[in-house]
């Protein structure tokens, strides 16, 4: 009874990135008649995967594009990849746009751009495993570089730290999520007003919940400058913090650092405060974790240090708010996050519930961040009940309207007699618009705080546990 | 120390996701995207390691710089018995060693005519038998400083070129080139083939050595970078270098030698190809002296013995790293085709190992018709080159690319990354002993000659 019909293909040599490749996924996979469509470079995942579901894949290696479409028909299936020649072409076009510049063949490697264009910062965004040539690439050629890439092995964050600090370049990262760089927003980056503040952080999401605050309250930044996750620990000894710190110390816009760090280890923690103390430029510094500040707070300090009022952070209610302690007290407590700065700071000031943070590495090998794809998050908050604390990250490079997905996801719960909050950390001049995706999620019923501390505090106020 | 970053306009170079580039280019951020795409399958871990190495980036800049400041000049020519210490019963051959159960059809040929020519055996069938006896002993040109043309066979008698190096004091050896057709070098080994190297011995190899003690030593360095711009590309066009080569040596020719003169120069004139032998032995130089430079990730050599396909790096020694030899994709002479294609051969891909050859394509538009594909494919191939290539040829210049450099030194690890193996231009053999040559082309190397010698320096 089945007329499914199948086309599998495998293409030598042909790289797209798997955040490109899961748009032409989608975009084959949402025609009509097309049950399913795979298109992604043939890594063992990848070729698995569509085995799994069926395909009859040939040998491919990780260097080939792999196509698998599946079509109630053959018509469909002729249309589908009448659509994936489409799909390809535009983002050949895309590429070269990108490679214009020069009128030649793209080059193939971060050297060989560098030589043909003059660049003041490289982006690397290439699977982890990889980056570290392109970074080198970048140090050897005297350029800093942001390192978005997560799952870099930390021996090769050292040893380029090491070479970048002979060079007197900066290295973001790795897994450095946002940076603004003379205005640039590099990553995930909000659109934030120019103003006094400079911002080195060892957290993406810390670094935007700060930034975005700051603007709401009116004060813009400088430059904010990602070092990475892992920069503060005994491994990398803080040599991105500290160049950083000497970076904005030397810049004339910047009036005031705001320091976002994780609990360095001990040794680094003593460096970092000489170079502090050393500084002409006043530091606020925010340290994540227990008995610390939290992110809010730490931005109210900022504002104070700028002579500048803290406003009330704005916030959003929906007409007919869960009240505490309604349904059976206490209730669960469940944090899906994208964020992992924000979802730390939730469970610290929760105190206790379920956090998960989807943008960790574990679910990120082979798949592109929750901020990109809400898939795996949205799985999860079809089926949690009780209280769900979210964050909606908005900016550059991020989903270009979260609440689209996400505010009938809600809705579900909601009807399910779940109580939904949600921290919509972004500014009104963002993309996505912050107004627009704060009233979508509102008349899904979930309360929604530009601060993740309040949203944080008053999803456990709902769960019963109120501190 | 990073205060440019935070000044000025942002110029921002992408290589990873679409969606990070896209959104700069909204943000109207100038920028420009490498194509990139992933490393050579299982090449990951090794090029972490020789990425790492800290003697990587200054070993490649002494390599690079010292393959491209080389100056290679002829100075002499001589028989390889007295220049090489070549004993009597020992060939040298082309690309990395082999024995003869493995040897093709025209390596087997030339082998078999190089005995006849030294009076081991009568004819090919005693040859034949005295070889596969093992009662030649064969060995590799490249251990011996010299390089050779296809099957590369030279036995003591042969005269050899003998090219100097004033920068780093190097020397090495070239045979003389016989011309197209039935000639030893593409396996055959018939009476005129026999006949042809003994005038070579006899008359061609001692008029060019009076000659050149006449003229004094002539300037290879100079003479190429000419030729490139009179449109050779070194490998498969040298008829500029040819002709560049005759009106250089010419009048010492008549002087050194009025009976046999004209009979030599009507010989290395009526060959397009005589340079190429003396362009080989000046890249054999200029790649020797970039040898043996610890952490070095250039190739130093690249050779094939008609079964093989083989490389050497800098920073790995006299390591040979080899893949199978693959069949050239290109034009054939008369009736032959594909079919009749013996597998890549020959040291003279020690052409494209310094910048010349495939690499210099852009240079020669004459070459593309002969083969195959039109100019642009040539200057592509070109442009291409440089995505694996640590440096720009200083001497050797591109008129068509606005006298740019070609691209030279090839880095295993760029081949690695971008997964664009060399480009070769080449003659073809035929497949069986004593055919000479089918055709000519292009031929890919094997990429895990290049994967297994990153790896050997992953583990150095």
């Amino acid at each position: 009874m089945t007329t499914n019909a199948d086309r599998v293909e495998v293409r030598p040599g042909v790289y797209h990135d798997s955040v490109s490749l899961m748009r032409v996924s989608q975009a084959l996979g949402s025609r009509p008649g097309v049950t399913l469509a795979v298109v992604a470079m043939a890594t063992d995942l990848n070729v698995e995967l569509a085995r799994e579901a069926g395909f009859a894949v040939p040998p491919a290696g990780p260097t080939d594009l792999l196509v698998a479409i599946r079509a109630g028909g053959e018509a469909e299936l002729e249309e589908a990849a009448a659509e994936l020649e489409r799909q390809f072409a535009a983002l050949a076009r895309g590429a070269a746009a990108g490679g214009a510049a020069t009128g030649e063949m793209a080059p193939r490697t971060t050297r060989a751009v560098a030589r043909v264009f003059d660049a003041s910062l490289v982006l690397v965004s290439v699977p982890g495993e990889h980056a570290f040539a392109e970074a080198m690439d970048a140090v050897e050629a005297g350029l800093p570089v942001m390192i978005f890439s997560d799952n870099v092995p930390v021996e090769q964050e050292v040893l380029l730290k090491r070479r970048a600090a002979e060079r007197g370049v900066l290295v973001m990262g790795p897994d450095c999520g946002t940076a603004v760089v003379g205005g640039a927003g590099l990553g995930f980056a909000n659109v934030l007003r120019p103003g006094p503040v400079g911002v080195v952080a060892a957290s993406g999401t810390g670094a935007q919940q700060v930034t975005c605050l700051l603007d709401h309250a009116g004060a813009g930044v400088s430059h904010v400058l990602g070092v990475g996750g892992r920069d503060l620990s005994s491994a990398v000894g803080g040599a991105s913090t500290l160049a950083a710190l000497a970076a904005l110390d030397a810049d004339p816009a910047t009036e005031l650092i705001v320091l976002i760090s994780k609990p360095p280890a001990p040794e680094v923690a003593q460096t970092v405060r000489q170079a502090v103390e050393g500084l002409a430029t006043p530091v606020v510094t925010a340290l994540l974790g227990p008995g610390q500040d939290d992110l809010t707070a730490a931005t109210e300090k900022a504002l104070r240090a700028l002579g500048l009022p803290v406003p009330e952070w704005p916030s959003w209610t929906p007409p007919e708010p869960s009240a505490p302690g309604e349904g059976p007290a206490p209730r669960e407590l469940h944090g899906l996050y994208s964020g992992g700065t924000l979802c730390a700071e939730a469970a610290i000031i929760a105190g206790s519930g379920d956090f998960t943070d989807f943008g960790d590495d574990a679910y990120t090998v082979g798949r592109p961040h929750p901020m990109i794809d809400p898939t795996v998050r949205l799985e999860a908050l079809e089926r949690a009940s009780g209280v769900v604390l979210l964050d909606v990250v908005l900016g550059h490079a991020a989903d270009p309207d979260p609440a689209e997905r996400l505010a009938p996801a809600v809705a579900r719960a909601v009807g399910r007699g779940a109580s939904v909050v949600v921290a919509l950390v972004g500014t009104a001049s963002d993309p996505q618009g912050l107004g627009r995706q704060a009233q979508s999620l509102v008349a899904a019923g979930a309360t929604v705080f530009t601060s993740n501390a309040a949203a944080a505090r008053h999803a456990a106020s709902l769960a019963g546990r109120s501190r | 120390m990073t205060m440019s970053m935070l000044q000025g306009e942002p110029r921002v170079i992408t290589v990873g996701a679409s969606v990070l580039a896209e959104s700069l280019d909204r943000q109207a951020v100038p920028r420009l995207g490498v194509e990139w795409r992933p490393p050579l399958p299982g090449t990951s871990q090794a090029l972490a390691k020789v990425l790492a190495d800290p003697r990587r980036e200054a070993a490649n800049r002494t390599a690079a710089g010292r393959l491209t400041s080389a100056r290679p000049r002829l100075v002499a020519a001589r028989p390889a018995r007295e220049v090489l210490g070549l004993p009597a019963r020992t060939f040298l051959h082309a690309g990395p060693p082999i024995e003869w159960e493995r040897a093709s059809g025209p390596m087997r040929g030339a082998l078999a005519g190089a005995a006849i020519f030294e009076g081991l055996a009568a004819n090919a069938e005693e040859a034949e038998r005295l070889l596969a006896s093992g009662g030649v002993r064969l060995d590799s040109c490249h251990h011996h400083r010299t390089v050779g043309p296809m099957a590369g066979v030279v036995s003591p008698s042969m005269w050899m070129f003998e090219v100097a190096d004033d920068e780093y004091g190097g020397t090495a050896y070239c045979s003389l080139n016989e011309g197209l057709g039935k000639v030893l070098r593409y396996g055959a080994y018939g009476q005129e083939v026999i006949e042809r190297l003994r005038w070579m011995g006899e008359v061609l190899g001692p008029v060019l050595a009076a000659a050149l003690e006449l003229s004094g030593p002539i300037d290879l360095r100079s003479l190429i970078a000419q030729a490139l711009q009179m449109g050779d590309e070194l490998h498969n066009r040298n008829r500029a270098a040819t002709s560049l080569f005759v009106r250089e040596i010419a009048p010492s020719i008549v002087d050194a030698s009025p009976r046999h003169a004209a009979d030599v120069l009507r010989f290395v004139n009526g060959n397009d190809h005589f340079f190429l032998n003396a362009g080989m032995a000046a890249g054999k130089v200029c790649a020797d002296a970039a040898r043996d430079v610890p952490g070095s990730s250039m190739v130093v050599a690249m050779a094939r013995n008609g079964t093989d396909f083989g490389i050497q790096v800098s920073g790995l020694g006299d390591r040979w790293f080899t893949g199978p030899a693959g069949v050239p994709d290109g034009l054939y002479l008369g009736a032959y085709g594909p079919q009749d294609a013996n597998p890549d051969i020959g040291d003279s891909t020690i052409t494209e190992t310094t910048g010349l050859g495939g690499f210099a394509m852009a240079a020669s538009p004459a070459i593309v018709r002969f083969v195959g594909g039109d100019v642009s494919d040539a200057v592509a191939a070109t442009r291409s080159m440089y995505e694996i290539t640590l440096a720009e040829h200083p001497a050797y210049q591109i008129p068509g690319l606005g006298f740019r450099g070609t691209p030279t030194g090839i880095d295993v690890a760029l081949v690695a990354r971008t997964g664009l193996l060399p480009v070769v231009n080449t003659g073809i053999a035929g497949r069986v002993a004593g055919t000479g040559q089918v055709g000519a082309g292009l031929v890919t190397p094997p990429a895990e000659a290049f994967i297994a010698a990153l790896t050997a320096l992953g583990a150095h």
